[in-house]
C-alpha cells in the first residue's frame, strides 16, 4: 500500500447521531405539520377549538349513558340519581329494547333467519363480483341470489321466482343460439322468448309444479318490512338494477341511432329534473291508476323500481363522463380490428369508462342508499324517521330524540363507509394492474 | 441518396408483376361539412404493391387510408377492398376492417389489457379462434417483432418503439392481406424510429401490401414500389421512387421535396 501524501485520512466510519431536537420527533412534525405560517397557526389553533368545544358538549352525555330502562322517564330519574339533578345523559336503553324493529322493522321475529341469512348470502353473492381472487363458478349463486333472496324475504311459494329466473336463462340460452346468425336477430329473439315464456307458460308451468311440489314458506306482506330490512333490499336492489341501466342510457345517449338518442336523453333529463321524492309519490299513487283495477302491485316493488330509474340517470350521467374521457384512438382501434359495437364497448370501451367512473358511481350509490329514507312518504318504515317515529308513539319513549338518530347513523355510515373503502380499494387495484 | 437505416434495402430489380388488385379507388369524394377535403381520388393499388403517401400536412393523407377501412365515411364515389365495396352495410364494413389492419401514429394499444391480450382480442373475439392458438399466433408475432418478453406487461410498461410494434403484432395477429401505416414513427424518438421502420421492411420483404402514410423518405427510397405525393385533398403526382425523388414533376411536388430533403 503507498503512502497517502494527505494530511489527514479518516479510517473508521463516524457512528450516526441523532439529529439536533428542533430536527426530530414531536417537535418537527408539530412545527412541520400544523405551524409552518402564520396563518396555519391560527387555523390549527381554530380547528382544536372546535374539537374541544365538540368534545366538551357531548362527552358529559355520553359518559353519563343509561342501557338499562324500560321507559324515558326511568332513564332520566337513573341520571338524576347518579350524576345529580341537572346532569344530562344518554339513553340507549331505548336501543336495547328496539333494536330489532330499527333493524327488521315489523318482520315476524321467529322468521328472523331469513332475512339474516338473506344478508349473509348477500356477500357471498358479492365475493365474485367484487374481489377477483374469488372463484368464478360462485357467479353461478350470484345470478339465482335475487330470487333466492325475493323468495326468502316474501315468502310463499318459489316457483314463481323459479319461472321468472328460467325466463332469463331461456332468453340467455337463445341469445347463445342466435347470435350466430346476427347481432339483431339475437337481440330480438333474446327479448322474445322470455316475454312468451313469461306471458303463456310461466303462470300454468307455476301453478302445475305448486300442486306437484309444494314448497311454500309462510308469507310475510310488504308492510311488515322495515328499518334497515327495508333500506338493504330497496338499496342493494337499486344498486344492482341501476348499474347496468344507467350504462346502457349512457351507450344510449352517445348512440348516433336519432331515437334512441332522443329517448335516453329525454329520460335522463327528466329525471333528473324531478325530485325523488315526486318520482316516490308517483309509485305510491299514480302508478295504479295506470294499472288495471284489482292488480296488486307490491308497494316496495313500485318504490324499487322508481328509485333504480332515479339511480339510473344519474350513474347513466356518470359514466358517459368515463366514456367522453376516452381517447378516440380506443373506438379506433377496436373499429379497425373489425370489433363490432356491442364487442368493442364491452371489452375495450367500458373496462376503461367504468374504471374512471367508479368514484361517480359510489358516489351515487351512497346517495341512493340513504335516499331510501325517503320512503317514509309513501308509508313505508324506513328506519331514520319512520321506525324512529313508531318508538316514540310508545307512551314509555316519548321524547326521545338523539339516541336513536344516532344509532341508526351510525349503521348508515358502516355501511357507506364500506362502499367507499371498496371504490378505493378497487381505484388502487386498477391502477396497479394497468399502470 | 444513401442512408444508414435502410443498409438492408429489399431487392427491387427483378421487374414485379402484380396482376391483383386490391384495393381500387374511383372517383371519390368527400367532404368535412363544407369543406372538401378529398378530391376525385382514384388510385389503384395491387397485391404486393407497396405505396407510400408523402404530402404536407392537412392535405388529406390520413382521411384517404382512413377511407379505406371506413373509420371515416366517403360520399361519392368508389372503394372497393379485395373484392368487397365499401357502403353503409355492416356486414362488408366488418370483413373489410377483419382484412385490412391498420396502424395508428400513437399506437392506439388498449391500456387495460396486457401485451399479449392485446394481440389475442381481436383473433378470439372476431376470428373466434380458440385462445390456446391466437395465444401461439401471437407469440409468434411478439417474437417476429423481437419483444416476446414483454408479453404479459402492460403497454404502459413499454417504450414508444416497442409499443408500436406490439401495434403491428396486433394487427398481424389478424392476418391481414392489407396493411394501412398512418405515420407510425412520428410520435417516436429518434432513436426508435429505425426499430419500427426494419419491422416495416421485413413485412414488405413478405410481400405484405402496404399504404404507409410517412414522412420518412429514407423508407419511400428503399421500400416504396411508388410514391403518392397528395396536396389540398388531391393526388398531385404519383411515381416509382426513383423517378419521384430525382425527377418530379408538379412544381408542388418539387416545393415539398425541397423542403423535406434539403435542409
Ligand atoms: N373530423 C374532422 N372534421 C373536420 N375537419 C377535419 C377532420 N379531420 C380532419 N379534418 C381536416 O381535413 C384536412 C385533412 O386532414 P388529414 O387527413 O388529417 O391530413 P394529413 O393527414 O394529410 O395531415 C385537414 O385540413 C384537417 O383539418
Ligand atoms: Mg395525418
Amino acid at each position: 500500500m503507498t503512502e497517502s501524501s494527505a494530511a489527514f485520512v479518516r479510517r473508521d466510519m463516524l457512528p450516526p447521531q441523532a439529529p439536533p431536537a428542533t430536527q426530530a420527533g414531536v417537535l418537527k412534525w408539530l412545527r412541520e405539520n400544523l405551524f409552518s405560517s402564520p396563518l396555519n397557526a391560527v387555523l390549527t389553533l381554530a380547528g382544536a377549538y372546535v374539537v374541544w368545544w365538540l368534545v366538551a358538549h357531548s362527552y358529559p352525555w355520553l359518559s353519563h349513558s343509561v342501557w338499562n330502562a324500560g321507559s324515558l322517564s326511568e332513564c332520566r330519574a337513573i341520571i338524576a340519581e347518579r350524576w345529580g339533578a341537572d346532569a344530562t345523559g344518554a339513553c340507549w336503553a331505548v336501543i336495547k329494547e328496539r333494536w330489532h324493529q330499527y333493524i327488521f322493522g315489523f318482520y315476524p321475529p321467529e322468521l328472523y333467519w331469513r332475512p339474516i341469512s338473506v344478508f349473509l348470502l348477500l356477500f357471498v353473492a358479492l365475493a365474485p363480483v367484487l374481489f377477483s381472487a374469488v372463484p368464478r363458478v360462485l357467479l353461478v349463486f350470484t345470478v339465482v341470489y335475487p330470487f333466492l333472496a325475493t323468495w326468502l324475504l316474501w315468502g310463499g311459494s318459489p316457483w314463481i321466482e323459479v319461472m321468472i329466473l328460467v325466463g332469463f336463462v331461456l332468453g340467455w340460452a337463445a341469445f347463445r343460439i342466435a347470435s350466430r346468425y346476427g347481432s339483431l336477430l339475437a337481440v330480438s329473439v333474446a327479448l322474445a322468448v322470455p316475454a312468451l315464456w313469461w306471458v303463456f307458460a310461466a303462470g300454468p308451468m307455476d301453478r302445475a309444479l305448486e300442486q306437484a311440489i309444494r314448497l311454500a314458506i309462510e308469507k310475510v306482506a310488504s308492510d311488515k318490512f322495515g328499518g334497515f330490512l327495508l333500506a338493504v333490499t330497496i338499496g342493494v336492489g337499486g344498486i344492482a338494477m341501476s348499474l347496468p341501466l344507467g350504462i346502457l342510457l349512457a351507450l344510449g345517449r352517445r348512440s348516433d341511432m336519432f331515437l334512441i338518442k332522443a329517448l335516453s336523453v329525454g329520460f335522463i333529463e327528466f329525471i333528473r329534473g324531478v325530485p325523488l321524492i315526486t318520482l316516490l309519490f308517483v309509485a305510491s299513487l299514480l302508478l295504479n291508476y295506470f294499472l288495471p283495477p284489482g292488480t296488486n302491485f307490491d308497494i316496495i316493488l313500485r318504490v324499487e323500481i322508481l328509485v333504480t330509474l332515479f339511480a339510473a340517470a344519474y350513474i347513466a350521467e356518470v359514466v358517459r363522463g368515463g366514456l367522453a374521457a376516452l381517447p378516440r384512438g380506443q373506438y379506433e382501434a377496436a373499429d379497425s380490428l373489425g370489433l363490432d359495437y356491442w364487442k368493442a364497448q364491452r371489452l375495450i370501451i367500458l373496462p376503461q369508462a367504468l374504471k374512471i367512473s367508479i368514484p361517480g358511481i359510489v358516489s351515487t350509490f351512497i346517495g341512493m342508499f340513504k335516499d331510501t329514507t325517503l320512503v317514509v312518504f309513501v308509508g313505508l318504515f324506513d328506519p331514520l324517521k319512520g321506525i324512529s317515529d313508531f318508538v316514540r308513539a310508545d307512551f314509555n319513549w316519548k321524547g326521545i330524540y338523539w339516541e336513536p338518530y344516532i344509532f341508526v347513523g351510525c349503521i348508515f355510515f358502516l355501511f357507506n363507509f364500506s362502499m367507499s373503502r371498496y371504490s378505493m380499494y378497487l381505484e388502487n387495484k386498477l391502477k396497479r394492474d394497468h399502470r | 441518396m444513401t442512408d444508414p437505416h435502410f443498409d438492408r434495402a429489399i431487392d427491387r430489380s427483378q421487374m414485379q408483376v402484380f396482376d391483383e388488385v386490391a384495393i381500387q379507388i374511383s372517383a371519390m369524394n368527400k367532404w368535412y361539412g363544407t369543406f372538401h377535403v378529398l378530391r376525385d381520388i382514384n388510385l389503384t393499388v395491387n397485391r404486393g404493391e407497396r405505396i407510400v403517401i408523402a404530402g404536407p400536412s392537412g392535405s388529406g393523407k390520413s382521411t384517404l387510408i382512413r377511407c379505406i377501412n371506413r373509420l371515416e365515411e366517403h360520399q361519392s364515389g368508389k372503394i372497393v377492398v379485395d373484392g368487397t365495396e365499401l357502403t353503409s352495410d355492416l356486414k362488408n364494413i366488418d370483413k373489410v376492417r377483419s382484412e385490412v389492419g391498420m396502424v395508428f401514429q400513437h399506437f392506439n394499444l388498449f391500456p387495460h389489457l396486457t401485451i399479449l391480450e392485446n394481440l389475442t382480442l381481436a383473433p378470439i373475439w372476431v376470428r373466434k379462434v380458440p385462445k390456446r392458438e391466437a395465444e401461439e399466433t401471437a407469440m409468434y408475432y411478439l417474437e417476429k417483432v423481437k419483444i416476446p418478453e414483454q408479453a404479459l406487461k402492460y403497454p404502459g410498461q413499454l417504450s414508444g418503439g416497442q409499443q408500436q410494434r406490439v401495434a403491428i403484432a396486433r394487427s398481424l395477429c389478424m392476418k391481414p392481406r392489407i396493411m394501412l401505416f398512418d405515420e407510425p414513427t412520428s410520435a417516436l424518438d429518434p432513436e426508435m424510429i429505425k426499430e419500427v421502420l426494419d419491422t416495416m421492411i421485413e413485412l414488405a420483404e413478405e410481400g405484405m401490401t402496404m399504404l404507409c402514410v410517412t414522412h420518412e423518405m429514407g423508407f419511400a427510397q428503399a421500400v416504396a414500389n411508388r410514391v403518392i405525393f397528395m396536396d389540398q385533398g388531391q393526388i398531385v403526382e404519383q411515381n416509382n421512387p426513383h423517378d419521384f425523388f430525382n425527377n418530379p414533376q408538379s412544381d408542388r411536388t418539387k416545393l415539398f421535396l425541397s423542403q423535406i430533403l434539403g435542409h
